[in-house]
């Protein structure tokens, strides 16, 4: 074979050569889909992989508040869910959030723009899994954090630094697919 | 029971389209006449299999059959009829029948329509679309099951996602698939012809009327999808370069340049190659528009939630799909030699420049659809990519598009001068010049670009028809005569640009748009685009299965009532959802547009008004654009089948093509 014809058979060859390289970097992107180490629809928060912001709550309803070096000094993982009684996708993960707080992993949540009434009403009623309670009235809090809605929750490392992030409510999927694989990086 | 039979129907038709890939791609090889008959029969077969399953999945929407997953979870029993039909399809599972009903619709046409393609080749189309058909079908019969049952049945269904409720919407799925997947035609076509070795003006002509009847579905419904967001979603943008929308356009760029390559094969037996390679990367890009967006990949508004195992399912269907006939592209293609030369300036060097920039286009937008999720895998960046970006980057390739659009038709074939093509069309020059000063001179350079080019097209496609009837040459009454003695393909092709650049005038149009948020008590008013808009009242209103609050509006010119608008912001009891459903109001060349944003407790409403001149023709062109695929595809050489027909009278100095 001459050699104009050889590189005529390369060149028709370079269809399949690049989608057979887009198709490894899709199997690849489904499979760090599946590890949740991707997430496309996610709108990413910026303090994921930074140290949580400067900010001291108060305790709400009998309950601790906690600030900034509360969270830096644990020594074991923390999940901060930020949530509120007026919030209806809060009382659909209500439940997961005890599993959670069964499970081992402790949750301190922080009440958005929430008044304690309402929200000694909506612990009673759902359960309350939280170890503390701190209240953000103003909602400045949670601006500082990028919250992008309620509920939202922030998994904490032992140092104070932010690890994993979901904005949303925690759903048995979400749990399995991005939470419990978030969690067992940290250990 | 319907539900059981329907599911039953689905299996009977994978199994059937089994039989008619192996029959279909085997039967050619052993050269059996009853096997080459079988595989149009099974085609028809797999047809009325998946027409029966999707009859009976449309009929458990609409007796509310909760013990289907599909119908409980997309459906209520206070839904409408009308969504409880359109239901079936507006969700991932219902959505995959239909794509397969398309898909084994697309076998069965070539199974009736097909006689006049020699039965080998026939044969084997049906088979590749077998294969592909028992493909996605597996698929729907194992993961993605619209069948599926759950017990106890909910008292009531979850109902229809609100935004989904519009007549609109509930059409656009429907005609996007046909469009997406009457391409499987093409590249059926084209895959027989690599297996088959051979590629010639015939299949040229085969192939044309099939990828332009997809072609016409697809132009429709970008369209209906276009004009939908646009008056749905209320925020008075026409096109977002959103993922889903991109993926529709990637296929419609390259079916563009392959209805005008394939003119090449057929005309001139050139361009072979590349035509198939076309064919080929159409469907395929169909295919990734489908199922790329489903399986989450992509981040849009748009996206199906579905698993990550539904993604990998569809991951390797697509690479059997496109590797194997790309496998296949690289093996034969070598083999195919082009016959035809022509010069460069000639009627084929037009229609080459046309392929090159527009699937120049469709790789830009392709590698910005792409880039985010690549770049997060390579380097770990977040990124998104906007408009802006394919703003910037289409436009330049769009305006050399624009440029060799009106003079492409004016050229002979094989060899052609610039000089006296662009002679016959020195008006349109003229114009947009004129035009281009004209909106240049106030101040909008973009636009001035954009009117002028949209002028340009449109003139070169009026004096291509005026040419072609022999306008002012001949008694106007014979010109007339002749519009109708041209051959069709002509006639569809010259409304084929003129609606491009009707499109064209609506986008360009679209940039010198004005609007306003603004917050209004009843009886204040505001002024924008020449117009006084003065807010009545706020009331209720309560629709099916919503409550509203509704908005009036006034709006006057110089003291004169020109209309009165009433946007609402709706909530929808059953799903606590809340929609706006926008005020617009058209006169053909300019809309007028009312979102009620929301209300504030001192009874005082927040206004979003915008005014959009030339927006209608956005869509208008697109429809053009159809239309005159349409037309094309009624010519006398593609009705298949039809007796030739008598010269009815010949006009006087007839010398056309």
């Amino acid at each position: 074979m001459d050699t104009p014809r050889v590189s005529r058979r390369l060149m028709l060859g370079i269809p399949l050569a690049a989608v057979a390289a887009g198709g490894i970097g899709f199997y690849a992107l489904l499979e760090r889909m599946r590890s949740g180490a991707y997430n496309p629809q996610e709108f990413n928060n910026p303090l994921v992989g930074h140290e949580v912001p400067d900010f001291t709550l108060p305790g709400v309803d009998g309950n601790q508040g906690f600030d900034r070096a509360a969270l830096i000094a644990r020594k074991r993982p923390v999940l901060v869910n930020f949530f509120a009684s007026w919030c209806i996708p809060c009382v659909g993960e209500a439940p997961y959030l005890r599993a959670i707080a069964k499970s081992g992993l402790d949750i301190w949540g922080i009440a958005y723009q929430d008044k304690p009434g309402p929200l000694a009403l909506y612990l009673a009623k759902y359960g309350n899994p939280y170890r503390r309670i701190a209240s953000d009235l103003s909602g400045r809090v949670a601006i500082n954090w990028g919250v992008y809605g309620v509920p939202e929750s922030f998994l904490i490392a032992p140092g104070g630094m932010v690890r994993w992030h979901i904005a949303g409510p925690l759903v048995p999927e979400i749990i399995e697919s991005q939470l419990k694989p978030a969690l067992r990086r940290l250990s | 029971m319907i539900p059981t039979l329907g599911h039953f129907a689905l299996a009977l038709a994978l199994a059937i389209a089994a039989a008619q890939a192996v029959i279909g791609l085997f039967g050619p090889m052993l050269r059996d006449r009853i096997l080459l008959r079988a595989a149009p029969a099974l085609a028809i077969a797999q047809f009325l299999m998946l027409g029966a399953a999707f009859a009976a999945l449309v009929w458990a929407g609409v007796v509310s059959d909760f013990t289907v997953r599909n119908v409980a979870e997309f459906s209520s029993s206070t839904t409408p009829l009308f969504y409880r039909i359109t239901g079936t399809w507006g969700n991932h599972d219902g959505s995959m029948l239909l794509w397969c009903l398309i898909l084994s619709l697309c076998g069965a046409t070539v199974g009736v329509f097909g006689t006049n393609i020699p039965s080998s080749l026939r044969s084997r189309v049906l088979g590749v679309l077998g294969l592909v058909s028992g493909g996605f079908l597996l698929f729907t019969l194992t993961v993605s099951d619209p069948f599926r049952r759950i017990w106890p049945p909910p008292l009531h269904g979850a109902g229809v996602n609100p935004i989904l409720q519009d007549p609109g919407l509930a059409v656009h799925p429907p005609i996007l698939y046909t469009g997406y997947v009457g391409f499987s035609i093409a590249f059926a076509f084209a895959v027989a012809a690599l297996i088959e070795g051979r590629v010639d003006a015939a299949w040229g002509r085969w192939v044309r009327p099939w990828t332009l009847v997809s072609w016409v579905f697809l132009t429709a419904g970008i369209c209906f999808g276009s004009l939908w967001s646009y008056y749905t979603l209320g925020w008075g943008g026409f096109w977002f370069w959103d993922p889903v929308e991109n993926v529709a356009l990637l296929p419609w760029l390259t079916g563009t340049a392959l209805i005008h390559s394939a003119i090449v094969v057929e005309k001139r037996e050139a361009l072979k190659t590349w035509s198939v390679l076309l064919a080929i990367a159409t469907f395929s890009l169909s295919l990734c528009g489908t199922f790329l967006v489903r399986s989450g990949l992509l981040n849009s508004v748009h996206a199906f939630a579905a698993s990550p195992n539904q993604g990998l399912f569809i991951l390797v269907l697509l690479a059997l799909t496109i590797g194997g006939s790309l496998l296949l592209f690289a093996f034969r293609a070598p083999g195919l030699a082009a016959t035809g030369v022509f010069a460069p300036v000639s009627r084929e060097g037009a229609l080459i420049l046309n392929n090159i920039f527009l699937c120049v286009i469709a790789a830009v937008v392709f590698t910005g659809t792409m880039y985010p999720p690549f770049v997060d895998l390579l380097f770990g960046l977040q990124l998104s990519v906007g408009a802006p970006f394919y703003d910037q980057a289409v436009l330049p390739l769009t305006a050399p598009l624009i440029l060799a659009m009106a003079v492409g038709p004016m050229l002979p074939w094989k060899r052609g001068a610039i000089g006296p093509a662009l002679a016959k069309i020195w008006y349109g020059a003229v114009l947009a010049l004129i035009v281009f000063a004209f909106v240049l001179f106030r101040g909008h350079a973009i636009a001035a670009l954009g009117l002028a080019g949209a002028a340009w097209v449109i003139v070169g496609a009026l004096v291509d028809l005026a040419e072609r009837v022999r306008l002012f040459r001949v008694p106007p009454g014979q010109s007339f005569a002749r519009l109708f003695t041209l051959p069709r393909a002509q006639v569809g092709a010259a409304l084929g640009h003129l609606g491009f650049g009707v499109t064209v005038l609506g986008i360009a149009g679209m940039t010198l748009r004005v609007h306003t948020v603004t917050v209004l008590h009843p009886g204040q008013s505001v002024d924008l685009g020449g117009y006084r808009w003065t807010l009545d009242r706020i009331s209720p209103a309560q629709g099916p299965n919503y409550q509203a609050r509704r908005a009036t509006i006034t709006v006057t010119r110089h003291g004169r009532l020109v209309m009165t608008m009433r946007p609402e912001r709706r909530f929808f009891t059953a799903q606590k959802v809340k929609t706006v459903a926008a005020a617009i109001r058209t006169n053909g060349v300019r809309n007028m547009f009312a979102t009620f944003a929301g209300e504030d407790n001192s009874g005082g409403g927040e206004f979003r008004f915008n005014v959009h001149p030339f927006a209608p023709e956005i869509w208008l062109g697109g429809l053009i654009m159809a239309l005159g695929g349409a037309i094309s595809l009624s010519d006398r050489r593609f009705r298949v089948g039809a007796p030739v027909r008598s010269k009815l009278r010949k006009p006087a100095g007839s010398a056309t093509v």
